[in-house]
């Protein structure tokens, strides 16, 4: 009797899909987008820009490798410039990814299904992105593998103490665990474009790919029991990662970066720049492939208000980072904070905090976020806020530290930027390849959304 | 709808998966070897020189002692590569004719130096110093080995850092008395332990820490 009650009490849920879907048309929509002949010249155009862009990177990294880190504007006393700006942008960005597809898993917020796989995928490549400027960064890349510990030559570890270390197991799980997962929740997706192409060699490779997958009830049970495992194993990674890249600053003891509240701000900076990510990709892509009916207005509104919350919490950060340093009555504290708000990297500061405190409290507005063209130019706003901030916390806290007679500022140099803009075409590049040859949607995981679906559910004996 | 793969193709996924693992652990073991190997350093190979000067015979046998050459060993970093005047001090009396001492002679006569082939030879970003490790009592067989033994030199260790480390981290279990320092084929009166540890104290040798310091040989 209880029971009962428990069901009628029980709010319903409002449809998250789009109505009129059925099983077969949310398969034939979402595989027909990887399996037609015919691309989209939006595709073919950002695909193009991605690629162009990725010659760019290649060439800037050969430059790199033949010249040295010179070629960039490091000097002392700021060595850390673009490349580790650029690390802590991308691996932030990440991280919604991981947010969406483990944490609202097992929250069980099923609205996430339209959007996780394309985001997985954005983890991925945000992580490959991000992964390679600490090591472009090295001044002797090749060496990259003395970072792992590994019986050598040499007799010696590297330095455990160091959180530069911790940084290197923190992205190398981060990145291992975004990997598994998201491989795993392609198989069945996988198989089911085998068994719906025509054509033999794509039938053949997405028949690898899908490592035997036949959908047996023994195939769904493992999968449910490893997807719930890798999503358990990749719930800690969310708030650890970005907390280990913030001990990067934390650590050391530069007025500006010592800060015991680094690691929530850095976790809750990660999360909204993510989903910014998440939006920016998302309202292209569903306008151009028709899919309002799965990604409808509802998960752009819940995403706008993420990156609300979220946003609330990076700029709670902003405010106490000057409370602090007037609280710490510390000279070189208010130095810091004083220099970063009115020294030479003002114009930085203003603009992020324009585009990351201010700019986000429009999304209060139910107008603003029921709108995509709006939320799109929002979300780049916020993507370049979140850029800034990093540049001025790495930048303005190392040009300016106890010794005025070691001061000196950051100027960026073509190659900077080119490094930067090649990364970000990098990006595109994997991403639009992802978009063209693997299912930008989880087909069956949609499927669970459907009303028919939940029918069944009910009508399952006891 | 046919079937994409045969049957077999079951088995072979399975063994991808183990032998990936080996392969990986295959690599990783060959690439260790490789490094540590004589090849890629080049230990116990001896080299061709301008001479064929043999240690074997001028220290092995007629028992020459090294600092008769080897002069600054002592005093300077560097051990010092003898002149040709050394040379000729006995080979102006004995073996005149020989052909192969011709190259010798004709730097005696005409002033320029042998250009000997250098056999222990370490990277530029290391700082060596023979004098220290002299004075403390590291004799010239431990890092050279039995040289009294090598008809043409090679080099006897592997020169490889961890090679340096185990004596920085455990001198007195290398080290002897210095009245020793030149004999090849040094065996200790007694326990090496004990005789190591009374003689890094004797010396003054510092501690562990201060020898694996980065900055002792990375200036």
């Amino acid at each position: 009797m209880a029971e009962e009650q428990d069901l009628l009490e029980r709010p319903e849920r409002p449809e998250i899909i789009a109505p009129g879907y059925t099983f077969g048309t949310v398969t034939d929509q979402i595989s027909a987008v990887v399996l037609t002949k015919k691309t989209p010249i939006f595709w073919t155009a950002c695909f193009g820009v991605g690629f162009a862009l990725l010659l760019l990177f290649l060439w800037s990294v050969v430059l790199l490798f033949a010249k040295g880190v010179g070629i960039w504007g490091i000097r002392p006393p700021v060595m850390w410039g673009f490349a580790i700006t650029n690390f802590v942008w991308w691996i932030g960005i990440g991280h919604a990814g991981t947010l969406i597809s483990a944490i609202l898993l097992l929250l069980n917020q099923r609205w996430r299904n339209s959007i996780n796989r394309f985001a997985e995928a954005m983890t991925l490549f945000a992580v490959a992105c991000a992964g390679m400027f600490p090591v472009l960064h090295l001044g002797r890349p090749w060496l990259a593998f003395w970072l792992f510990p590994y019986p050598n030559t040499m007799a010696i570890q590297p330095n455990f103490r160091s959180p530069l270390v911790w940084d290197v197991f923190a992205v190398s799980t981060y990145a291992t665990i975004s990997a598994l997962f998201w491989y795993v929740g392609l198989m069945p997706d996988l198989a089911t474009l085998r068994d719906r192409t025509t054509s033999r060699f794509a039938r053949f490779t997405y028949g690898i790919m899908a490592m035997g997958w036949r959908g047996s009830a023994r195939h769904w049970s493992v999968y449910e029991t490893a997807s719930l495992l890798l999503a358990g194993l990749a719930t800690p990674l969310v708030l650890s990662v970005h907390t280990v890249v913030s001990f990067d600053f934390t650590i050391a003891i530069v007025p500006g970066w010592h800060s015991t509240f680094f690691p929530p701000y850095f976790v809750a900076g990660a999360i909204y720049c993510g989903f910014a990510m998440v939006l920016a990709l998302a309202i292209p892509l569903r306008s151009v492939y028709g899919l309002k009916g799965l990604i409808t207005d509802k998960h752009l509104d819940n995403c706008g208000k993420i990156m609300l919350a979220t946003g609330l919490i990076v700029a709670y950060a902003y405010l106490m980072e000057i409370f602090t340093a007037w609280y710490t009555a510390n000279v070189y504290e208010h130095e810091a904070i004083w220099h970063r708000m009115f020294g030479p990297y003002a114009s930085s500061y203003w603009s992020l905090v324009m585009c990351n405190i201010i700019a986000p409290q429009f999304l209060w507005f139910k107008k603003i976020r029921g709108n995509p063209v709006l939320l799109f130019i929002w979300a780049v706003i916020v993507l370049v806020g979140m850029w800034l901030e990093r540049f001025v916390i790495i930048v303005s806290s190392l040009a300016q530290d106890y010794m005025p007679s070691s001061w000196g500022l950051f100027h960026a140099t073509r190659w900077d930027w080119a490094t930067y803009l090649g990364t970000i075409g990098l990006f595109m590049f994997l991403f639009f390849l992802f978009i063209r040859v693997l299912p930008m949607i989880s087909i069956f995981e949609v499927r669970t959304l459907l009303p028919q679906a939940k029918v069944e559910e009910e009508e399952a004996p006891r | 709808m046919a079937q994409i793969f045969h049957h077999s193709t079951n088995t072979f996924a399975r063994i991808t998966i183990f032998g990936a693992v080996f392969i990986l652990a295959f690599l990783g073991w060959a690439f260790d070897t490789l490094n540590r190997s004589a090849y890629s350093t080049r230990a116990t190979q001896p080299r061709e020189q301008p001479v064929p000067f043999s240690h074997a015979h001028h220290v092995g046998a007629i028992g020459i002692d090294c600092r008769y050459c080897h002069t600054t060993v002592e005093t300077s970093g560097f051990a010092n590569i003898p002149p040709t005047k050394t040379c000729m001090n006995c080979h102006s009396q004995i073996w005149l004719t020989s052909p192969t001492l011709e190259p010798v002679r004709a730097s005696f006569r005409t002033g320029e130096s042998i250009r000997w082939t250098r056999v222990n030879d370490l990277p530029d970003f290391v700082y060596f110093n023979h004098s220290i490790h002299v004075n403390k009592g590291v004799g010239c067989e431990s890092c050279h080995g039995r040289v009294d033994q090598m008809p043409l030199t090679w080099q006897e260790n592997s020169l490889q850092m961890e090679w340096c480390l185990n004596c920085h981290r455990n001198p007195e279990k290398y080290v002897r008395p210095r009245e020793f320092i030149t004999k090849m084929g040094y065996q200790p009166d007694g326990d090496q332990d004990t005789i190591g540890r009374q003689l890094v104290k004797e010396y003054g040798i510092q501690d562990a820490r201060t020898l694996t310091s980065c900055s002792i040989c990375h200036r």
